[in-house]
């Protein structure tokens, strides 16, 4: 026999739907896009703005891109913090861009913006998703 | 192309930009949007002002 309180925790779930798979994803790859496909427009214009621009003036800083096999625990934490921004960070890979340069101490900030960048990107797939679900206007 | 940016003028980009970012996802409507990414900035940058008022203090 059916279990009837099992099927409403199974509705009760968390909704799998096309656009709960596709925001995450596209926003991961390009910032804000996420949200642009939802057609939330000036939300995703803003949040790329915000996290390419930041993402460009951390590589014109002259900052340091991390990559996947650092080694020590400290990069390896980086680069998690990198891979966020997506798309910026697999341009930056392929262009062999954000080489870091010790003689400014101001590059160690530009290292610092694009890990938050990407950091921020993080936070902006997770909303796009709440917007896919329902969860979030 | 390099760019050099002061101390300060690198946290107040930071703080702008992540202040937006923050307001957008962390509030439900536009108007709680804006005033949110507003205190956010504010506190970024007034937290900048009071660490460097600290640091110059202990440095003396």
């Amino acid at each position: 026999m059916a279990n009837p309180t099992a099927k409403t925790r199974i509705d009760a779930a968390a909704p799998v739907n096309m656009m709960a798979v596709l925001a995450p994803a596209v926003g991961w790859l390009i910032p804000g896009a996420g949200h642009m496909i939802q057609k939330r427009w000036i939300r995703g214009v803003l949040l790329l703005i915000s996290i390419a621009t930041l993402f460009v003036l951390g590589l014109m800083m002259q900052g340091r891109i991390y990559k996947a096999n650092g080694g020590d625990i400290l990069d390896i934490l980086g680069f998690i913090g990198d891979m966020g921004a997506g798309g910026l960070y697999i341009v930056t890979l392929a262009q062999d861009w954000g080489q870091g340069a010790i003689a400014f101490a101001t590059a160690d900030y530009g290292t610092k913006f694009m890990i938050v960048a990407g950091l921020l990107n993080f936070i902006a797939v997770a909303d796009a998703y709440h917007i896919a679900i329902g969860k979030k206007q | 192309m390099t760019l050099h940016l002061g101390h300060f003028s690198a946290a107040v980009i930071f703080a702008l930009f992540t202040s937006v970012v923050f307001g957008i996802t962390h509030r439900e409507n536009t108007r709680a949007m804006v005033r949110y990414g507003l205190y956010c900035f504010a506190v970024f940058l007034g937290g900048t002002i009071l660490a460097g008022w600290a640091m110059w203090v202990l440095r003396r």
